[in-house]
């Protein structure tokens, strides 16, 4: 460990809450239908798109009406994207296939188009060896821009129930889509794909180019339009690289400073979120609270992570390896790290994509010691609160702060109220549903995954045996579940003897059960928060009195943890123990 | 609104997006990108004697085939090229691609921490390490002097850079084969090690590529 290397876990935080404040308030005024600095820019584009819809902005919708909208929305990105990528030969005329890339089977493109749908991005393909430059920027970087959107306008309209006054509207899904794209993440996204550019992330329609070596070797060196979906990658939380190693690449992410940058871009969304909520609210200190809960469990993670790394793996210390810092050389364990980001740039990263349901990786995940791939395994066992995916984040945690305060209720014996309002058996109900269908996904396939035949052909020929095959199997599913799309990169679901895809077969089995796992996480946590807030935005707000418990004091922050760790370790704890924890409590070799 | 007129609406809504943020944007950002920094936007590719040598941003083998001295031919496994390190020059670290270095298929390893398989592919690390630096190295090298990026496989497979340890100890042996003073090789590390973002972030690292070309002007390469 370093005084640089926890400098930057530090100075990360501090500059994350800074730029979040401002933007937060930002999007409060976006989603409050008030004025803004951008509105004489970006009215009339706005104005163009509710035409071409044929949509009224300002008529409301019920849970039900929104929710439908919603689906029926992702039904048609989802035909559409599964359609491009299905005649990905049929685009060449365009001239954005230079590599003349075939298309990818069936079963792995479903699997590819349910996860870019349900913003998870969990990618059995390798990009530059599948995907034509038509498929990456028409297919998937508009997925990547309007699944994300999708994830905020729901939790716009969650936050709307909690503090609606009367009637049932949750505000119009065509107008928080539109609003959430023009004036949120467009913008930020030329900026940062710009900025990015200047420090070295490449931008091009050319062809592969072959470079001859100093000393003879030839080397075909992958190029594309990555910039323009890098910057929506990280700032929608997506996390699906343009190339097979994510931001790992030197062309996504060449420097350690473009690697601070992109951690930012994942979070700062999700964090502004948290304060537009307490503008919204009425109230900035219920999102003080949230946010010191977030933060705090975040820098939790990320100590951790940092300091299993530096002390370096069983494994590097078998070999006879000297893992401590010398001169020249921060040591730690470097297996799946690139020199340029270090043991803390590397550490750190993984655990602001595992927070938040993101995925993107610039170290292997499954090269990191047990410990530090137990940080991982913890994030996503909290179901993606602490930050969590843009606007997943959001209306996962409020979630679990009806269940707090339920719970706090019940400790003190008085009816449970959240911001005046009465919280009664229905949202409870719904609540719990929506908070378990994600865990119970993730397990389920995980236990179908690891019994059957058909489940154990993913798993690597590095991992055959011993808990590091398990692991790998559940962290698949968990984070498809999950909506976050990183991996312990070794289980596959897609069989490439060729870069183009002449030949290439699909594991169905793993290619199914994962596509259905994210629609099935996704979709249904989002109709439960959905009804949640149909069932509170009809409710009467009664004045707070003596008995009232706080939502906004550190007593809070303290039992809303608790509730978040005491659920994640109920339902994961006996898996975690046979993979990850066994790995990092062991010195033995397997 | 019908249902019918929401799925109208839906299907408008998908291809009028996909217009603006799979064509317009892409398209706009790469024609800003290639006027406003065409270096970067290209890939920072570098050209010697206007033939296309590499990028400075990707990792490349420095290492020559092995002929077979039975066929004449180069030596293949797996239909791959058998190399060898050129002791002239800087080696990048190890790589998961296959074969080493591959900038168009890039994989993780994937090595477990609690793997033998990892161990080996460790230690086999160290003892190549070992063997092309350790007869060059003051009072030799053992295990434990090896710096862990020399011996620990990359995340991208093409990392372009080492540490400044890895950098400092192939320095005896690039001098000795060049035949150039210690110092002076060193201060051509020094010349091409970058650092840290804003002075803090990351680690600091020697580039490998632009160092080989350095010592290449200064003590003539291949060709």
């Amino acid at each position: 460990m370093t005084f640089t290397g926890w400098l930057t876990i530090f100075g990360f935080a501090v500059i994350l809450t800074a730029l979040a404040m401002p933007l937060g308030s930002y999007m409060a005024a976006v989603y409050s239908g008030r004025r803004t600095f951008a509105d004489r820019v970006l009215g009339v584009p706005e104005r163009f798109l509710y035409r071409v819809l044929r949509v009224d902005p300002t008529q409301g919708q019920d849970w039900k009406a929104y929710g439908r909208s919603v689906i029926l929305f992702s039904l048609a990105g989802w035909l559409l994207l599964y359609l491009i990528l299905r005649t990905q030969t049929l685009w060449s005329f365009t001239g954005l296939n230079p590599q003349g890339f075939h298309s990818a089977p069936w079963d792995v493109t479903f699997n590819t188009t349910s996860s870019y749908v349900t913003n998870t991005n969990w990618q059995y393909y390798g990009g530059e060896t599948t995907m034509s430059y038509f498929s990456q920027m028409a297919g998937l970087t508009v997925q990547n821009f309007v699944s994300a959107a999708t994830g905020i306008a729901v939790a716009v309209a969650l936050i709307r129930g909690i503090v609606g006054r009367s009637g049932r509207s949750l505000g119009n899904f065509w107008q928080d889509l539109v609003r959430t794209v023009l004036y949120v993440l467009l913008p930020i996204s030329v900026v940062f794909s710009l900025v990015l550019i200047s420090q070295g992330t490449i931008q091009t329609l050319s062809t592969y180019v072959t470079a001859h070596g100093l000393t003879g070797l030839s080397q075909v060196i992958a190029l594309g339009p990555v910039a323009s979906q890098e910057a929506i990658k990280l700032l929608g939380t997506n996390g699906g690289g343009f190339f097979n190693v994510n931001s790992a690449h030197p062309f996504e992410n060449p420097t350690g400073f473009t690697n601070l940058v992109e951690m930012l871009l994942v979070l700062v969304i999700p964090a502004a979120l948290v304060f537009t909520y307490g503008r919204m609210t009425g109230s900035r200190r219920q999102g003080y609270a949230i946010y010191t809960t977030m933060m705090l469990m975040f820098l939790g993670a990320a100590i951790v992570a940092y300091v299993a790394e530096a002390h370096g793996s069983p494994a590097q210390h078998a070999a006879g390896l000297h893992t401590g810092v010398i001169a020249g050389s921060s040591g730690g364990n470097m297996e799946g790290k690139d020199q340029r980001f270090g043991i803390a740039g590397s550490a750190l990263f993984d655990v602001v994509t595992t927070v938040t349901s993101c995925g993107a990786v610039n170290s292997a995940l499954e090269s990191f010691t047990g410990i530090g791939g137990a940080v991982p395994f913890a994030n996503l066992s909290a179901s993606e609160v602490i930050f969590g995916g843009v606007g997943t984040g959001l209306y996962s945690i409020l979630l679990y702060v009806l269940l707090a305060v339920f719970i706090g209720g019940l400790m003190v014996g008085r009816t449970p109220e959240y911001l005046g309002k009465k919280i009664e058996a229905r949202e409870i109900k719904l609540t719990a549903l929506g908070i378990l269908v994600t865990p119970l996904a993730a397990l389920f396939c995980t236990a179908m995954a690891v019994a059957s035949s058909a489940g154990r052909q993913s798993i690597s020929a590095v991992a055959a045996g011993g808990p590091q095959a398990f692991s790998e199997t559940f962290y698949a599913y968990l984070s498809q579940a999950n909506n976050n799309g990183s991996a312990f990169a070794g289980y596959t679901g897609f069989v490439q003897p060729v870069a183009g895809n002449v030949g290439s077969h699909g594991i169905t089995f793993a290619d199914l059960l994962g596509g259905l796992d994210m629609l099935f996480a996704r979709f249904a946590p989002i109709l439960f928060a959905l009804a949640v807030a149909g069932s509170l935005a009809g409710k009467r707000v009664s004045p707070a009195g003596l008995g009232t418990m706080r939502t906004d004091n550190p007593t809070f922050v303290v039992l809303l943890i608790g509730v978040i760790v005491l659920v994640g370790a109920l339902t994961f704890f006996p898996a975690l123990l046979l993979g990850p924890i066994v790995q990092g409590l062991t010195g033995r070799l397997y | 609104m019908g249902i019918k007129r929401e799925i109208l609406t839906s299907v408008v809504a998908v291809l009028v997006l996909t217009l603006l943020l799979g064509v317009a944007y892409p398209l706009a950002i790469t024609g800003i990108g290639q006027i406003a920094f065409p270096g970067n936007a290209n890939g920072q590719l570098v050209y010697r004697h206007g033939r296309l040598v590499g990028s400075d941003l990707i990792g490349q083998s420095f290492a020559t085939p092995v002929i077979d001295p039975r066929t004449g031919r180069i030596q293949t496994h797996d239909g791959i090229p058998v190399t060898t390190p050129d002791p002239r020059y800087f080696q990048t670290r190890p790589s998961g691609t296959t074969p080493p270095d591959n900038a168009a298929a890039t994989t993780f390893a994937n090595y477990g921490p609690n793997s033998r398989i990892t161990e080996r592919a460790i230690a086999a690390n160290i003892r190549a390490y070992i063997s092309l630096n350790g007869p060059y190295y003051p009072g030799g090298l053992t295990a434990a002097r090896v710096p862990v990026d020399a011996a620990d496989t990359s995340a991208s497979g093409i990392d372009p850079d080492i540490s400044i340890a890895n950098a400092d100890i192939q320095a005896h042996r690039v001098a000795t084969v060049r035949h150039l003073p210690l110092a002076e090789v060193l201060r051509l590390v020094r010349t091409y090690t970058g650092g840290r973002g804003l002075g803090f972030v990351g680690n600091r690292t020697v580039n490998v590529l632009e160092l080989n070309l350095a010592l290449d002007r200064v003590s003539g390469g291949n060709r």
